[in-house]
């Protein structure tokens, strides 16, 4: 498989589980290589020493196995063929069709000028009330769902991906279960729409060192789109603590102290490089990143999310609830920070306070069940919000609402009228007076 | 002849190079690549290896790569022009870069060499001076600069020519000085600095006491902080560091604003690029651009020019200090620096300190601090740099070693609370865990009483108090019930949220309430401690809510109001009616 400019070397002086070590000339750094087959990259040059992370790990690889060097870093042909197809971490087609050709670009390109970026300021619906009404979501963002792993996060990724108003969709799989990339795969294909679906997928049957190369993949698709094209373009990256992990694992064989949670002290910048790529273009062009950071037992300080939240632009938890036993993003720890950008700007008037308003309510209702749970007797008003909240948390938290954002208002001020009065709402005089269901 | 060298190992952006000649620590390097010049700095030295860190991606260099060595540290580049720019971490002009992208070694100059100004000599010839005098002065942004005498020179010089009033350029010849030897030195606008040196051409630094205002109650009533006083800010995400910043970046009373966004959302800066240009300084009138310089090292530029951007960013604020000017220097977060110089540390194997970060990381921060400050100048003016940071605590917590070691420099703390801002109360300081050790400075204390009364600081340490004891009472009430205190508790309870809601919370977004000045801030502190000194009479506890909520809504509408206004005197006039109708016990 060598080309006939390409050296072949075949003296490996070390091998460990990640990683294995040649003497070369001439190879740069982050180079592309094949070693025995495998693809591995260039990660450490002493002198004329080269060291080789292997993606597929090390195992039966002999001292005498074939190293090539491609003379590049991995690269990404990009156009509009990579439409409608699957791929795994290395660019390469896993839906038995044939390699797509286009123009040939470095995956983990340069950052963006911040001077050449645009404020976000476009609305990105979703259909789902969850997100559109307390937490809306604008291009250019980008934000993670943060789930417990028993969650359908999976799922509410493609409804997602389904509803939302965008040119392009680049669906990320990080150490993805075989049954929810087939999952994705149809739910994209009798939906109709894998004509605007471009995949990169790493299953968990694929080394976990691979699924390093995801995201970059991804987001070097996404680019492409965005400022080749100026559309405006989706990115589902899922799951990152699977990206987070990798990670750490790298670090751990390439001898680094590691920090909190056994996470490389690198973490941060190497998921912010990930992140930062959302982007709002002048000429409209834009990348939406949203994500899933899955917790183990729902806690955040774990130095995956906490990093994440410090670099994300708000976070998205999805819980069940329990009155209606549906899945439903939890409206008091979700949070998006662009939002002020569009609600009431780019949606109705009343957004703000109907959303504040609901809310509230909402947590009017979590105190009453809390009082509920001690023993003491609940108020007139209390009944009140508890069936309120069950209401709400039916036709407008849950995932599987599907509605337009002026809709939601409506079914807001519905549940409104239907439980309370103008004055226990509490929303400004103009509103109530315009939308209060007569 | 320059120092050259030869790639021989790369790891990340940590790269050895093998020298020909001396090189010092901290000198910068260029590594030739394909097409650009990657920009390096020495950080290790050993035998002939001088082990550099990298201003870029690494991506495609190899071993035998050449090397040049400059022979000088990081250096700013400073002189008049450098306001309302956007720059990164290295000082290069953001607005000059052609593209999208940032290009690998795209290096553009800081300042304008074409502008003409309209110079103004400060200085005669034979005039003595030494580094860090005016010479000269022009006018940037409606702002008086001052030329210098460049910081770098040493001993005493006598002015040998200084040219006449006009328009020059900044790389025009001004003067010409002649040091102790007879030497002539030719001096223009322009003058280089190493930005990890700090600039002490200054004759002494007393210790800071004149208030800087900031328009924030939180800050400016209970925990103040002083013009060259230093402040931090640590807070878990979603607590409202950045929102804070922006304000205090945006309201404080100040000359020169410089911000440095160390390894933050690229978002959050645009958000500054956007609205700059369209609000208002609201001590001058003039467009708040004007007097604001951004350094911009957001979290996917290179790591290694995280480091360099805070040091960018403090050096320019020490050249404005000199010229008598007051500086307020915020740069968030500087835990994204530490983590920076973990990465380093880490990569040169050196044995790490707690949570893996650099032993030598306390001394880093506390040298940082330490630059900022209160200086008096040769000729008898004061400047100063107020630095306030931010600190992001990994998982919220504050026993981590970044807040740990501010805590220890620093003098002010505000600590954000995730429970306040879980509950909207914002700005989500924790006043009790929040201090400002400028509050026991007699200096302070004797400037304070001189500038709003004599009996301030007794009354911040009231409502401080009230608050305290407000806390242990509402934890009381969670234990045994309302019924289970006595009815006197509760009073003293919704005495401390009348503090809370009226002093301790501002809304940030609200154009009148934003930005609240002294003699304002004074009246309302007055008339929320006249409330507390009042003793209610309440026959149910469930009266004493009801009626401090009463009051608390109207006292807030007065926040919302422009002060002084008719609406203000309204609700004022409510609420006095809603105090005098309610009984009392007239020996208190």
């Amino acid at each position: 498989m060598a080309k006939a400019f390409q050296k072949v070397y075949t003296k490996i002086t070390k091998i460990t589980k990640a990683t294995c070590s040649l003497k070369a000339q001439g190879v740069t750094n982050e180079e592309l290589a094949s070693v025995d087959g495998r693809a591995a990259q260039v990660v450490k040059i002493e002198g004329d020493e080269v060291i080789l992370q292997v993606f597929g790990g090390t195992e039966g690889i002999p001292t005498n196995a074939e190293v090539i060097f491609m003379g590049k870093a991995p690269t990404l042909k990009v156009g509009d063929q990579l439409i409608g197809r699957f791929f795994n971490a290395y660019g390469e087609p896993i839906d038995g069709r044939p390699q797509p050709e286009g123009k040939e670009v470095e995956i983990g390109g340069p950052s963006v000028n911040p001077v050449r970026r645009e404020q976000p300021s476009e609305l990105l619906a979703t259909g789902i009330a969850g997100i559109d009404l307390n937490n809306t979501l604008v291009t250019g963002q980008k934000i993670p769902f943060f789930t417990d792993p028993d969650q359908p996060y999976n799922e509410v990724m493609a409804l997602v991906a389904l509803h939302a108003q965008s040119d392009k969709i680049i669906l990320g799989g990080m150490g993805m279960t075989n049954d929810d990339y087939l999952y994705f795969k149809n739910t994209f294909s009798n939906a109709g729409v894998l004509d605007r679906i471009v995949s990169f997928i790493n299953t968990t049957e694929d080394p976990s060192v691979e699924r390093l190369l995801i995201p970059d993949m991804a987001l070097t698709a996404a680019e492409h789109f965005a400022v080749e094209k100026h559309e405006k373009v989706l990115v589902l990256l899922s799951d990152m603590t699977n990206y987070a992990d990798a990670l750490s694992i790298v670090s751990n064989r390439m001898d680094q102290i590691p920090s909190k949670d056994s996470m490389p002290g690198s973490l941060y910048s190497d998921l912010a490089k990930i992140y930062e790529k959302a982007v709002q273009f002048p000429d409209g062009g834009s990348i939406t990143i949203i994500a899933v950071t899955t917790l183990s037992g729902g806690d955040i300080t774990h130095a995956v999310p906490d990093n994440t939240g410090y670099i994300t632009e708000g976070q998205l938890y999805l819980r069940r609830d329990t009155d209606t036993g549906k899945v439903i993003i939890d409206p008091f720890r979700s949070l998006s920070r662009l939002k002020q950008l569009v609600i009431g700007k780019k949606t109705r008037e009343d957004h703000p306070q109907v959303m504040n308003a609901a809310v509230r309510l909402y947590a009017d209702a979590s105190n009453a069940r809390t009082k509920l749970e001690n023993g003491f007797d609940l108020t007139e008003y209390d009944e009140r919000t508890l069936a309120f909240a069950k209401d709400y948390a039916r036709d407008l938290l849950a995932i599987d609402v599907s509605l337009d954002t002026t809709e939601m208002l409506n079914v807001a001020w519905k549940l409104f009228a239907k439980y309370f009065s103008p004055e226990e709402v509490n929303i400004k005089a103009v509103f109530v007076e315009k939308y209060w269901p007569k | 002849m320059a120092t050259k060298g030869i790639v021989t190992g790369i790891v990340s952006n940590l790269v050895t190079v093998e020298v020909d000649g001396p090189v010092s620590q901290n000198e910068i390097c260029y590594i030739i690549a394909d097409n650009a010049r990657l920009m390096s700095e020495v950080i290790k030295v050993i035998g002939k290896n001088a082990y550099v860190q990298v201003f870029e991606s690494t991506r495609s260099l190899k071993a035998g790569d050449h090397v040049e060595f400059v022979n000088h540290m990081l250096e700013v580049t400073l002189g008049p022009g450098m306001l309302s720019r956007n720059y990164d971490g290295l000082q290069n002009d953001l607005d000059k870069m052609e593209g999208v992208f940032l290009k690998r070694g795209d290096y553009t100059y800081p300042l304008d060499t074409e502008k003409l100004w309209e110079f103004t000599p400060l200085v005669t010839s034979n005039t003595t001076v030494i580094a860090g005098d005016w010479i000269g002065e022009v006018v940037e942004n409606h702002q008086k600069l001052k030329i210098m005498v460049p910081f770098a020179f040493e001993g005493k010089y006598t002015v040998k020519e200084i040219v006449a009033k006009g328009e020059y350029n900044i790389q025009h010849e001004i003067a010409v000085l002649a040091d102790s030897a007879g030497k002539e030195h030719k001096i223009n606008m322009i003058q280089k600095w190493p930005v990890k040196k700090a600039v002490t051409a200054y004759k002494e630094k007393p210790r800071p006491f004149k208030l800087l205002e900031t328009g924030y109650r939180p800050l400016d009533t209970v925990n103040p902080i002083v013009e060259g006083g230093t402040g931090f800010i640590p807070g878990p995400f979603g607590t409202g560091k950045t929102v804070l910043q922006h304000n205090i970046a945006k309201q404080t009373k100040a000359d020169i604003v410089i911000i440095a966004a160390c390894g933050e959302r690229a978002n959050e800066v645009v958000e500054i690029f956007a609205e700059y240009p369209h609000l208002v300084d609201p001590h001058t009138g003039r467009k708040l651009s004007e007097r604001t310089i951004i350094i911009a090292n957001t979290s996917n530029m290179p790591v290694a020019a995280r480091e360099a951007s805070v040091y960018t960013a403090m050096a320019i604020a020490e050249f404005y200090r000199a010229m008598g000017l007051k500086v307020l220097l915020m740069a968030d977060s500087t835990s994204r620096w530490a983590q920076a110089l973990r990465e380093m540390s880490n990569r040169l194997e050196e044995l790490p300190g707690p949570d893996a970060f650099p032993m030598d990381l306390s001394a880093i921060i506390a040298n940082f601090y330490g630059r900022a400050g209160y200086v008096k100048l040769n000729n008898g003016e004061t400047g100063s740099i107020t630095f306030i940071g931010t600190v992001s605590p990994a998982g919220g917590n504050l026993k981590e070693p970044v807040t740990e070691n501010t805590k220890k420099v620093a003098r002010c703390f505000y600590a954000l609370e995730q429970e306040r801002a879980d509950k909207k109360r914002y700005p989500a300081i924790n006043v009790l865990d929040s201090y400002s050790k400028y509050l026991e400075y007699p200096e302070f204390q004797e400037y304070i009483a001189e500038y709003i009364s004599p009996d301030w600081v007794h009354k911040v340490h009231n409502i401080k108090s009230r608050m305290a004891k407000g806390k242990e009472i509402a934890e009381q009430i969670n234990i045994l019930g309302d019924d289970g205190v006595p009815l006197d508790y509760h009073q003293i309870f919704w005495k401390s949220e009348l503090i809370d809601f009226v002093i301790l919370q501002q809304d940030g977004f609200d154009e009148v309430d934003a930005n609240t000045p002294m003699p304002r801030q004074h009246y309302m502190l007055d008339l929320v401690i006249n409330i507390c000194n009042i003793h209610f009479i309440f026959e149910h506890f469930n009266d004493v809510g009801t009626y401090f909520r009463k009051l608390i809504n109207i006292a807030k509408q007065m926040n919302f109001a422009h002060f002084e206004s008719d609406d203000f005197n309204r609700y004022k006039k409510q609420l006095d009616t809603a105090l005098e109708e309610h009984p009392k016990r007239l020996d208190d």
